[in-house]
């Protein structure tokens, strides 16, 4: 049958369609040898500046250090998985890579793995201000291969943050302290009875929230089961993910109460993807949230100057420790990750991006920025100032955690984990699967995403 | 013509046929070569090719049927049944309606349709959402509300498709019936064919090769929607407003796994392919 000209134009028409749809290529801009191109975090939240206005300050005092240099900032304002999306897509090309990039803990040992970053040893051994960094902070960008990728520019730690206006209401203690995930439950059922209209407790979930709901939510819990000891996600003896564990099924029990009982937020607003924003930037300045598990660096949406100004907020909330599961020691838990300013390797300039992060990294600049988004600091230096120390409340709840935290086991099977893990979790936040079953699925799903490294418990 | 003629004349075209070689067959072979490597976005030192691993590995996965499912459901709702026979309705009825509530009727159709995919995205999102304006009716009505985007997303984004995409239905319609002659309506009227007789035997088999047209360039529009069902659900919840590109979309870029992502968007190729060969078949059938 000779091809009738509509069957060729469907073909060609089916075909045009598929390939932009897979091939959208921005154009590379031709970069001039005196500008320095950053790429970072925008935040959602059109109120919040705080990375902005601190980055502002910064391109001032570069562009006078080094007369002639500009900065371009290339600002990515996107939810957290489409701003690494968009990094690496940038990253795989030299006429797109900027010269500075922004990365999550979280995914540096993918990109590192990825040949994506430039190694930073031979500007990190000639700086003075590297010995001030402490080890576990230096781990988090160091690859397999010995080198570090990165210069953390701090770290967050996550716990309990509660409402003292709803706790009076509903005759709870304002000095509320729990000692297991049966207090955080009983705590969030008090407050559904007593003060209607308010959510009672906020955990993060599902794959809307991405890596929120992966950390903030089922690792904080899962963390906590077990001994406290080992890690319940990764055996680091066999190289393992593990996969079955009683602590998995538990945590997920803990979720599906959560939404079960209507403890949580309405289903369909914490799959909302940017329900974090409403949680920082609404719920909790109205009083309409009792408690919600969540990180350190909560206060920077509410700091004057954040177009959100909330002074009174360490008046009306409270802050308590992730309790284990069953009490049992170390008795708290916390989640810590954190981000790191890294020089692609495709990067044009890179001596001149180590320069720029020379200048936010002098001591002066690290406490402001550490101030200005409520960050934990890496620095000893600058952890020792008392003028950091007691800069806002909170900021020593969130460092004492320090001692007790956790950090991710960030290989590149990871990300793909963490999907799996938020896979589960919306199963049961939905009431799509009990948690048996959507931890049975997760158990195929993690053989599946980590080639068969998995170690059955 | 001689050889040397046919270059002479072909010549022209060259940049042309050298531009589309370049910037459309050249991306689309390398989609087909990506579609049997393991490439990843991160965490890979270096691809390497695995042969039909990504397509066996799509068979085997329950969440890629369920985005072909939710793909089918998707098209067959807010394609066929929504945009066309809609768009035939609209067209049909507009015929007869005076001048004024044609403007007024295609005006506010045509919006619709030139409105950006995101834009209209928003705006059914704002509809359909559990504070939104679907809700208030059914408030003022005393009907029970729901949140439509949670109980029945799949319905909520196929009636948004259709409600963007009947203005292109509608045009190539009203296109089609003002080709008509109006002595053969003429002649049927005074046989004494009523209205339902006319439009089966003599509108609908007379504009049979737009009929085909349009439900092709549909379908295959429809199937490659994803701003409109991004912007309101996200897939979700759970998986439940997943389609094909949609699934492709978090594979490759959400996952990290272009290979398996472009695989999956091969496989939407076919999809499409197997539309349009069922619609040239329908097409062929003389009356």
């Amino acid at each position: 049958m000779p091809v009738r000209p509509t069957a060729a134009l469907s073909a060609l028409l089916t075909a045009a369609l598929a390939a932009t749809a897979l091939t959208a290529c921005g154009s590379g801009s031709g970069s001039s040898p005196n500008t320095l191109k950053v790429s970072y975090k925008q935040s959602t939240d059109n109120s919040v500046k705080v990375m902005d206005t601190y980055l502002a300050g910064i391109k001032k005092e570069f562009e006078k250090k080094y007369p002639g240099k500009k900065v371009e900032f290339v600002p990515i304002k996107a939810p957290d998985s489409e701003y690494y999306t968009k990094v690496q897509q940038m990253m795989r090309s030299p006429r797109t890579a900027p010269d500075l990039v922004y990365e999550d803990t979280f995914l540096i040992n993918s990109d590192i793995t990825s040949g994506y970053l430039k190694p930073l040893d031979p500007y990190l051994a000639t700086w003075p201000d590297w010995k001030q960094f402490i080890d576990t902070a230096k781990a988090s960008a160091r690859g397999e291969d010995g080198k570090t990728y990165g210069v953390p520019d701090g770290t967050d730690t996550r716990g309990l943050w509660f409402d003292k206006r709803v706790f009076r209401k509903a005759g709870l203690p304002l000095d509320w302290q729990p000692k297991n995930w049966d207090d955080v439950l009983a705590a969030a059922r008090t407050i559904k009875q007593k003060v209607p209209g308010v959510v009672p407790l906020n955990v993060y979930t599902g794959k809307p929230a991405g890596e929120r709901a992966t950390m903030q939510g089922m690792e904080m819990l899962l963390y906590g089961t077990g001994d406290g000891k080992s890690d319940p996600l990764y055996d680091s003896g066999s190289k393992k993910w593990i996969a079955g564990s009683q602590g998995f099924t538990d945590s997920l029990k803990f979720v599906e109460s959560v939404y079960k009982e209507k403890l949580g937020p309405d289903v369909s607003d914490a799959l909302d993807p940017n329900y974090a924003t409403t949680v920082m930037g609404e719920l909790l300045p109205q009083g309409k949230l009792g408690i919600d598990l969540d990180g350190s660096w909560l206060p920077q949406t509410w700091l004057p100057g954040s177009g959100r100004d909330w002074p009174d907020w360490s008046r009306q909330l409270g802050l308590a420790y992730m309790p284990t599961q069953h009490g049992q020691a170390p008795g708290k838990v916390s989640m810590s990750g954190g981000w790191t300013w890294a020089v692609p390797a495709k990067a044009g300039h890179p001596d001149l991006a180590f320069d720029f992060i020379r200048t936010m990294q002098t001591e002066a600049n690290a406490k402001k920025w550490y101030i200005a988004n409520s960050g934990i600091s890496v620095r000893k230096d600058v952890a020792a100032d008392p003028s950091y120390a007691t800069a806002q409340p909170g900021i020593k709840f969130f460092t004492d955690l320090v001692s007790s935290t956790h950090y991710r086991p960030a290989y590149p099977a990871y990300p793909k984990v963490s999907t799996a893990i938020q896979e589960a979790m919306e199963s049961v936040t939905t009431g799509d699967a009990s948690a048996d079953k959507a931890a049975g699925t997760y158990n195929s799903t993690l053989k599946d995403v980590t080639g068969g490294q998995v170690a059955q418990k | 013509m001689t050889p040397y003629r046919r270059i002479t004349r072909a010549l022209p075209l060259s940049p042309a046929v050298v531009l589309l070689l370049l910037f459309l067959a050249g991306p689309i072979a390398y989609c087909v070569y990506i579609a049997f490597t393991d490439l990843q976005l991160t965490g890979q030192a270096r691809a390497s090719f695995v042969g039909f691993a990504n397509f066996r590995h799509a068979f085997q996965d329950p969440e890629f049927r369920n985005a072909v499912w939710l793909t089918l459901v998707f098209t067959v709702l807010s394609s066929l049944v929504g945009q066309n026979t809609l768009g035939l309705a609209l067209a049909a009825l507009m015929k007869r309606a005076s001048k004024p509530v044609r403007t007024l009727t295609g005006g506010v159709v045509i919006t619709a349709w030139v409105l950006p995919e995101v834009v209209a995205g928003f705006l059914l999102y704002a509809f359909f959402r559990r504070e939104g304006t679907l809700n208030a009716i059914l408030d003022w009505l005393h009907l029970p509300r729901q949140n439509w985007l949670f109980t029945l997303p799949i319905l909520a984004v196929s009636f948004a498709n259709a409600w963007r995409g009947t203005a292109f239905s509608m045009l190539v319609y009203s296109a089609a019936l003002d080709e008509i002659p109006s002595e053969i309506t003429e002649a049927a009227e005074v046989d004494g064919a009523g209205g339902w007789r006319r439009m089966w035997h003599i509108t609908l088999p007379m504009i049979r090769r737009s009929i085909g047209t349009n439900l092709m360039l549909n379908t295959l529009q429809t199937l490659s929607v994803f701003g409109l069902i991004w912007v309101m659900t996200r897939g979700g919840p759970g998986n439940r407003s997943q389609t094909l590109p949609l699934f492709m979309y978090e594979q490759a870029f959400q996952n990290s796994m272009i290979g398996y992502g472009t695989a999956v968007a091969l496989l939407l190729l076919l999809v499409g392919s197997l539309f349009s060969v069922v619609y040239l078949r329908l097409l062929r059938t003389e009356v």
